[in-house]
């Protein structure tokens, strides 16, 4: 019963490590501000922690650095099992505005699984609140994917094979589009 | 002494009221001029990729299928939000939207797609005339990108060898 009652108290509190492979600290910033009266992220029982032995979900800023991305996997796999990644801002998911240096590997995924992707640089505290809600199944994601595509020529395919003379007029066949 | 400051501190407390936001049950609107994930007008669209060219992250990339058709796509991963891509636009159709919630499980869901006729000169039959080196030097990689991986590869790069750019180092994580 106490165990029921616990996991209905706290299954859905997730305590956070914060871990930065090299980012700028914007995003630090943003989690920080996160976690202040203000935000209050505690309402969904979220709570830092310093080491990852003690957390359920890591909060990844910066991309996988040359000098980093030992350190980030030793981390994520001091973890223990249930586990999730967040890889917070543009460069933790797609390896930042210097994504082709020398010393960037890339995003996080490339050495550590990612659960969840919260762009932006940095993404607004109220981004990061979203993507914990999404996570935690409060609310439902926004964005899908857009595809276009034109099935039809916009304007008439010109050939100069279609062309016709007619009495000091050039005639051109075949108007329709394509 | 004591007794009174503490009744003090607890009428400061009383006096601030509550001041967390409701945020995830209530929209929290942005200010006016806030810049948040770049949408593409296609209908507007000429395909001129100069956002692709501007872009400081490169995540646009520009694939030429065949003369008549071009790829345009916008990964999203790494975007800034800067939003040369839509100073640049002649046509202005790309707009900043005020969308900030982004967060997704699935990071190919941040990515459009535009699939655009390009008609070619009448003269020649070409879609554009051929860059001059110099203008080669600027334009650098942005056509010769990798759509089924997302990448974009210097042009230089794509000739001389087919390993690929950035996972070009084996790190020994164990």
């Amino acid at each position: 019963m106490l165990k029921n009652l616990c996991q209905k108290m706290f299954g859905r509190s997730l305590w956070v490590y914060h871990a930065n492979s090299g980012g700028c600290n914007g995003c630090d910033i943003e989690v920080l501000n996160v976690l202040t009266p203000y935000y209050d992220v505690e309402r969904f029982g979220i709570k830092l922690v310093g080491s990852p032995r003690h957390a359920d979900v890591m909060l990844c800023q910066g991309p996988a650095l040359r000098a980093t991305a030992r350190a980030l996997r030793t981390a994520y796999e001091a973890m223990p099992a249930p586990k999730l990644v967040f890889a917070i801002g543009g460069c933790a998911c797609g390896g930042g505005l210097w994504h082709d240096t020398y010393a960037v590997l890339g995003p996080v995924e490339k050495v550590i699984p990612v659960n969840f992707y919260i762009p932006g640089c940095p993404p607004r505290p109220e981004a990061i609140i979203y993507g914990v809600a999404v996570a935690v199944g409060l609310v439902d994601k926004k964005v899908a994917p857009v595809e276009f595509k034109e099935l039809e020529m916009p304007i008439p395919r010109y050939h100069p094979s279609e062309l016709r003379g007619k009495d000091e007029m050039v005639v051109y066949e075949k108007m329709d589009k394509i | 002494m004591s007794m009174t400051s503490k009744l003090k501190e607890a009428m400061v407390g009383l006096k601030a009221g509550c001041v967390t936001l409701n945020y995830p049950a209530q929209p929290r609107p942005v200010a006016e001029n806030f810049r948040g994930r770049p949408i593409f007008d296609a209908q507007k669209c000429i395909g001129c990729a100069g956002c692709a060219n501007n872009c400081p992250a490169r995540e646009i990339l520009v694939l030429d299928v065949c003369q008549e058709i071009r790829i345009l796509k916008y990964l999203g991963r790494r975007c800034t939000y800067c939003g040369r891509c839509a100073d640049i636009c002649p046509e202005k159709a790309i707009t900043m939207s005020h969308e900030y919630e982004t967060a997704t499980g699935n990071i190919g869901d941040l990515q459009q797609r535009l699939d655009l006729f390009m008609s070619t000169c009448q003269r020649c039959g070409r879609c554009f005339k051929d860059t001059s080196p110099l203008e080669q030097l600027k334009l650098k990689g942005y056509r010769f990108d990798d759509l089924s991986n997302e990448r974009w590869i210097f042009r230089s790069r794509a000739y001389l060898e087919s390993e690929p750019v950035v996972d070009d180092i084996k790190i020994e994580l164990d």
